[in-house]
């Protein structure tokens, strides 16, 4: 089984072009799984069984979702390997800009549309610069030179992935990044073992743990004080 | 080649001597190198606190990996004109039903207008996106693209900045918060072009030759009215867009000159594609493209017949323009008034 994580920053349009992509891979014969993870809600679960594809949600609840992902990457792997699928399509959301979702060797999707801004691709961490393929969305209802700044601005952040303009109404793109998406042999068994492209966004302190308090007496463990006086400077 | 030994012995700063497009890419950083910009990148990154690398999730052999990638696609880049396109040639592939497309090969001349009809869903996007993938029999259709008559290089699908299809479409619009001058010099620094300021004031130039009402540089460009937006899209498209080809989705009727627009970018030497069911523009086309059932149904000349109920339908329009305009400056209009 192949595995393919693909990421994003929120209403990007990663489910739009997973399903539309995956509507192209299934016509070509190949057996596909979905995992969802998200923090509070999703209804992509459902979006993908009416596409009929075989689905398992994960809600991270109050925890960091990234962290949630890689708790259970490996138990979702396992029951893609049950099912018998040829390719399981990992979504996750990109909720804080840090997030580092993807895994040494393993084929890393991020979605970012063209509506999110000039500056996005600077602001996103290593969920777009170490991904292997980028795809845009939304360049329907930009101007064609948005597109090309937007494009130049991802290219200057990742030099080395594959950029590329997806649809997600029409689908026009989609087969081509399925094409991409079965190249080369991929197969994996297991991930025990297997590293994190980059570590992930971390923290470890009273909040984590339920505080509610505001006060300095209720902040301990990993604490970071906001600099107001070189903020004061610009930087 | 940039090797990544030279690369972490030089400074920042001797870097960006060396090759300027870098500041684009330093510019994506989060870390500010200018502070320590004097110094070997072998020692930045050896010296660099981990905390810092890791707040700005920077991994230094990432980083000369990127650094060196970046560096060689744009020396190439620069160095070639390999983006120069006569011509595309599509080969015949086949519709929704496996059924063989019935034409030879298809040729789209640069310079050349091509129009596209076929109800929706008929196979348009199809089509665009084979040239956009510069397709190898390997879509849905089974089609081939050939660039100037040959095998294309896979750069056309993979390098960024070289993509073969530029679109413009009536549902596109500015959304950055930008004047016209602005917007026109962050797309020709993206596109690194060495006549900055020449260009920009003829893509100016050039849209106030095709918009009803005039705008200037200092306008932000989300202020623009349809006509003016569709007009500077156009101008930037013929002048400042790397993709040889451009792909036209309707030009709506208003506010704007569409046979000005379209010698525009005719005379720009671009590929023009253009999807319409207005026969005042499907009539300006070379050739017409009939699509059904997600296949290339019929080629056709736009005949002589056509060519001279244009003139007729032209006409018409510009009466109707006329009216437009009167309207608009709070005349009355009368029946007889005919110029």
């Amino acid at each position: 089984m192949n595995l393919i994580t693909v990421s994003g920053p929120p209403s990007s349009g990663k489910t739009a072009v997973i399903l539309k992509t995956a509507e192209t891979l299934m016509r070509r014969g190949v057996k596909i799984g979905a995992v969802k993870f998200d923090c509070l809600h999703t209804d992509d679960d459902i979006a993908y069984e009416k596409a009929g594809i075989p689905v398992k949600k994960g809600l991270s609840g109050s925890l960091c979702p990234d962290h949630y992902f890689v708790s259970n990457i490996e138990a979702v792997l396992d029951w893609g390997l049950k099912e018998h699928f040829d390719l399981l399509v990992s979504e996750s959301a990109g909720l804080c800009n840090r997030c580092s979702p993807y895994i040494k060797e393993i084929k890393a999707v991020c979605v970012i549309d063209n509506l999110s801004g000039i500056n996005t691709p600077k602001k996103i961490g290593p969920m777009l610069r170490m991904a292997d393929i980028v795809v845009i969305t939304k360049g329907d209802i930009v101007s064609q030179a948005e597109r090309e700044v937007f494009a130049a601005r991802v290219h200057s952040v990742n030099p080395a992935a594959v950029i590329m303009h997806i649809n997600g109404l029409t689908g026009q793109g989609a087969f081509e990044l399925s094409t991409l998406l079965l190249e080369g042999d991929n197969h994996v068994d297991s991930l025990k073992g297997r590293k994190l492209r980059f570590s992930m966004p971390s923290a470890l302190c009273s909040y984590c743990l339920g505080e509610t308090r505001i006060g300095e007496s209720y902040q301990m463990g990993n604490v970071r004080k906001i600099n107001l006086e070189e903020n004061q400077h610009g930087k | 080649m940039a090797s990544k030994e030279i690369l972490l012995k030089s400074s920042p700063e001797v870097l960006l001597k060396q090759y300027p497009y870098l500041s684009a890419f330093f510019a994506g950083l989060t870390i500010d190198l200018e502070k320590s910009a004097g110094f070997p990148l072998s020692k930045i990154i050896r010296e660099m606190n981990e905390e810092v690398a890791e707040d700005n999730a920077f991994n230094g052999e990432n980083f000369i990996q990127q650094l060196q990638d970046f560096i060689n696609q744009m020396q190439e880049f620069l160095g070639k004109d390999s983006n120069a396109v006569d011509s595309l040639t599509i080969l015949p592939g086949k519709d929704k039903s496996g059924q063989p497309e019935t034409f030879s090969s298809l040729v789209f001349e640069k310079s050349k207008i091509t129009s596209i009809v076929g109800p929706t869903g008929s196979g348009k996007s199809r089509l665009l996106a084979d040239i956009e993938w510069v397709a190898q029999g390997d879509t849905p259709t089974g089609r081939t693209i050939l660039v100037n008559g040959e095998k294309p290089s896979t750069d056309w699908r993979f390098a960024s900045g070289k993509k073969l299809v530029a679109q413009l479409s009536q549902n596109m619009n500015f959304v950055m918060d930008l004047t016209v001058m602005e917007f026109l010099e962050l797309h020709a620094r993206s596109r690194m072009v060495a006549n900055e300021k020449e260009i920009i004031n003829r893509i100016i130039e050039a849209a106030n030759a095709l918009a009803g009402e005039k705008f200037d540089a200092d306008t932000p460009i989300t202020s623009l009215s349809g006509g003016q937006s569709r007009a500077l899209m156009i101008a930037d498209t013929a002048m400042l867009s790397s993709s040889p080809v451009v792909l036209i989705d309707e030009i709506e009727n208003a506010g704007i000159d569409r046979k000005k627009a379209l010698q525009l970018l005719v005379g720009e030497e671009k590929v023009v594609l253009m999807a319409t069911h207005d026969p005042i523009l499907a009539l300006m086309a070379d050739q017409r493209i009939i699509i059904k059932n997600g296949g290339i149904h019929r080629v056709v000349k736009t005949s002589a017949e056509e060519k001279e109920m244009l003139s007729t339908l032209e006409d018409a329009d510009r009466k109707l323009q006329l009216l437009r305009a009167r309207l608009r400056a709070g005349e009355m209009l009368h029946r007889d008034q005919d110029s």
